[in-house]
């Protein structure tokens, strides 16, 4: 493979502590190098910013409700994309639409554009695994993992009522590997198997129906299976009862769980928890009257507990697609704005729903939701364990990070949105966003987008930074680290089509514009822990009795992952 | 006021989409330059002067632009769509998607009409001379926000689909209807002149619809209330009165739940 240096740009680069020193990039193989021969292809990055390839810690770009989302809303794609674009043509790329729910060669091409090179699928419901990875196959560019859903899985909630964590890990590492999946995701735990009953679990001791096991519980034993095997990625929760008023104290209730639990893994991880798109699950009052913003208390509690990763969840205000494993959330939605709901069980394992939402600026409630997701950022301490994410595409489109950036970065980019909104008094009334003074730096964008959610993913060593040995995703952006410009419209223009963008190795991006269609991989983890007798035949058992399919017929197929990148984990008896 | 006029020199081989055809893409523009403005056919990109010959220069603004296309225009989609003023007028049949999302202004079809004329219009005046066909003035496929504003207005018969999701405007069938009117509507007013199949109303949470005919097959979400008097288009006639759909949502307005209404002509 060629030699590629990047040359004289301003590198930031968290996992080096280089904040903005002039130097170059060297790339050989795919790999950073410590330097390359005068052959190498050079690409001038001066007076550009070069930081590693973005690592999206939860999106929900691939699987069964994505698709329900591309089939359901056609509107989605009129007038968005280039679904005749000659260029498209003329270059032998795939045709791109859809806003909120791209089709998989958006997807790869947008997070392509924007620097990103790496993307983790957030809920992968696991019988429909080989669909989840097929669609992912089918992204191209940007490397992918994909997280199965456990808070509502039969067997973790029949082991866990009976306390059992060993059974709970041997059966993780087992859908692991039939899944090709890379951690623990949990979705509304218990909530979403009451829903089967047409019911939920709004607080963390409201019992699960038949089961008998709290989301308490059901939180705890998943920490404590994943610890026990030493996973990559911590145990990655959606708490109880998102999206109500007056949730946040339920949610600083969940985080605490976390207390107490060592984190042991030999990937580098040091949390045990991330909780996911936090902006759902920091509100104040008793109804949408008195809705307000609880981030600043949620914060706090984030801020002092170093077992706690989280995501943002921005709302960016535009149209979009709600989608989620958390089916009684996305029937209460629907309920809300009467637009048109698809709700699904998931035998076994989980359940889902889809209902189209427009955040629009005109409604309090939607811009306060708005200033929530920019606080949680602007309170934060460590920016190492808080990532920039839109829960894409249930707060907002991933195509809006930069957007976001640029709300965090400006003061005054925030300040001209919060005045364009019709109900500008409540909504300064209902949170803090007018007080903070505060402007996040291109280091700490590269903490949140780079840094910090490969560490908390167990991949340090791989993405999110530019040392030699990691994989050669390198981003340019047009921004000039000594003279940022003054109008914030710039920073989201330069971090939405890169300069130029290396991916493993090779260039994919230039001026904006996709230039090869890349060669993306599919990373799974393989955990090696000596057999299960009881977890084995209880498996059996269940595909026997109680799932509609066959054992041998369940498990993803090593060519519907023609590219696996697998990261083995071994478990000693 | 300035009068372009398009003559059709080919039937193109798919389908020409001229959604070029507009006074706002006209305006200001000399004839050469209309003719070299965009369409596609299929996925090829081709201009107005491969399928017309163009005589005349547009006015400055789309208000003062007039098209005229002389000749049949069978195999073209999206006339006029999006205009926000001016007139277009076509001595002959139009394909699919006239008048769509249309602000403003006046379509004139002196032909038949295929499908999906009027969706998601916002303003201004579409008449048909003769057909058209299905989704009349409803919403994009999937999208839940229908007509908003203005008027069609179709001589002759209409398909299925009539006014989906419609929020506001008026509809104007002056024969006959299949099946489907006003679904899901939240607004807006549907008069049909001539009978309608069925399927009238379903799921609509507001708004009025006149049938001057009959109703084969009556929804089930629709009570008789009461027989009025009504004018409507010209036409004054005795109107059974019914609510609906039953089954639907409803809001409130001044402690009273608002229903739709259906007003069908009473048996003489």
């Amino acid at each position: 493979m060629a030699e590629i240096i990047v040359k004289g740009g301003f590198v930031i680069d968290p996992t080096r502590k280089i904040d903005g020193d002039v130097g170059d990039v060297a790339i050989k193989d795919g790999k950073i190098v410590d330097k390359v021969s005068s052959s190498a292809k050079v690409i001038d990055a001066k007076g550009k910013v070069v930081m590693a390839g973005g690592v999206d810690v939860h999106a929900h770009v691939a699987g069964p409700k994505v698709n329900v989302g591309r089939l359901y809303r056609p509107e989605d794609k009129l007038l968005s994309g280039f679904c005749r674009s000659a260029m498209a043509q003329k270059n032998g790329y795939r045709m791109e639409s859809g806003f909120s729910i791209p089709s998989t060669f958006k997807t790869g091409y947008d997070y392509a554009r924007m620097g990103y090179g790496f993307v983790m699928e957030a809920a992968m419901p696991p019988i429909h695994s080989p669909h989840v990875h097929e669609e992912i196959h089918d992204t191209p560019i940007i490397d992918e993992a994909a997280l199965p859903v456990f808070g509502n899985n039969w067997f973790v909630m029949d082991y866990l009522k009976k306390g059992e964590v060993e059974n709970t890990a041997s059966y993780i590492a087992w859908l692991l590997k039939a899944t090709k999946g890379y951690g623990v995701k949990v979705v509304n735990p218990g909530g979403t198997a009451a829903w089967g009953w047409g019911l939920n679990c709004v607080s963390l001791d409201d019992p699960v129906p038949y089961f008998e096991i709290t989301p308490r519980e059901i939180i705890k034993g998943l920490i404590e299976a994943n610890e026990y095997l030493g996973l990559p990625h911590s145990m990655h929760v959606h708490q109880n009862d998102l999206g109500n008023p007056g949730n946040y104290k339920g949610t600083i209730d969940s985080l605490k769980i976390s207390e107490g639990v060592k984190p042991k893994n030999k990937f580098g991880r040091e949390q045990v928890m991330h909780s996911t798109h936090l902006q759902f699950h920091s509100y104040g009052g008793t109804g949408w009257g008195d809705f307000e913003s609880k981030a600043k208390e949620v914060m706090d509690y984030v801020n002092k507990n170093k077992a706690l990763t989280v995501d943002t969840g921005n709302v960016t205000l535009d149209e979009t697609t709600t989608m989620t494993a958390d089916g009684p959330f996305e029937h209460h939605l629907q309920g809300l704005n009467h637009l048109k709901w698809c709700n699904v069980d998931v035998e076994m394992e989980t359940a889902a729903g889809v209902v189209p939402y427009v955040y629009d600026p005109n409604i309090k409630v939607c811009d306060i939701q708005w200033a929530i997701g920019l606080e949680l950022a602007l309170y934060a301490k460590d920016m190492n364990r808080i990532f920039i994410t839109t829960d894409h595409p249930n707060a907002g489109p991933f195509t809006r990070y930069p957007r976001v950036m640029k709300w965090l970065m400006s003061r005054k980019a925030r300040e001209s949105v919060l005045n364009s909104f019709k109900h500008k008094d409540k909504v300064i009334a209902a949170t803090t966003l007018h007080q903070i003074d505060r402007e996040l730096t291109l280091f700490e964008i590269a903490q949140m987008t780079r840094s910090g959610p490969a560490k908390c993913l167990g991949m340090s060593n791989i993405y999110g930074g530019l040392a030699p040995g990691m994989s050669a995703d390198v981003a340019v952006f047009d921004l000039n680290y000594k003279n940022m410009p003054s109008d914030p419209d710039m920073i989201e223009k330069a971090f939405q089509r890169a300069a130029c963008f290396i991916k493993s190795g090779e260039v994919v991006v230039k001026d904006g514009e996709v230039v090869s269609n890349g060669h993306k991989k599919t990373v799974w983890v393989n955990v090696n822990m000596p057999e299960n007798p009881q977890v084995k035949r209880d498996i059996t058992q269940s595909f026997t009795k109680d799932y509609t399919v066959q054992l041998e017929n369940y498990s993803v197929k090593d060519y519907l992952a023609p590219h696996p990148f697998v990261i083995n984990v071994d478990v000693e008896a | 006021m300035a009068t372009v006029t398009l003559k059709p020199t080919k039937v193109p081989e798919l389908m020409f989409e001229g959604y070029s055809i507009t006074p706002d893409a006209f305006a200001g523009k000399t004839a050469a330059q209309i003719a070299s403005l965009p369409g596609h056919e299929g996925k090829i990109h081709v201009t107005i002067g491969d399928f017309f010959t163009v005589s005349g220069d547009a006015g400055a603004t789309a208000a003062e632009t007039d098209i005229v296309i002389v000749g049949d225009c069978k195999r073209v989609k999206y006339i006029g769509s999006k205009m926000t003023a001016g007139t277009v007028t076509v001595n002959g049949n139009a394909d699919m998607y006239v008048g769509g999302w249309m602000k403003g202004g006046k379509i004139h079809i002196k032909g038949n009409m295929d499908s999906f004329c009027g969706i998601q219009m916002e303003g201004g005046e579409l008449l048909c001379d003769g057909n058209a066909g299905n989704h009349v003035g409803c919403a994009y496929r999937g999208d839940w926000r229908g007509m908003k504003g203005g008027l069609i207005r179709i001589k002759g018969n209409a398909g299925n689909d009539i006014g989906t999701f419609m929020l506001g405007g008026t509809i104007i069938i002056e024969k006959n209807a299949f099946i489907h009117v006003s679904t899901h509507a939240e607004g807006g007013t549907v008069i049909i002149k001539g009978d309608v199949e069925g399927r009238v109303g379903g799921q609509m949470v507001k708004g009025d619809m006149y049938v001057l005919g009959k109703i084969k097959f009556m929804m089930p979400g629709y009570q008789k209330i009461d027989r009025v008097e009504k004018e409507i288009d010209g036409v004054k006639a005795t109107f059974d009165h019914y609510i609906g759909d039953l089954g639907e949502r409803h809001g409130k307005s001044k402690g009273q739940i608002v229903y739709a209404n259906l007003y069908l002509k009473a048996a003489a």
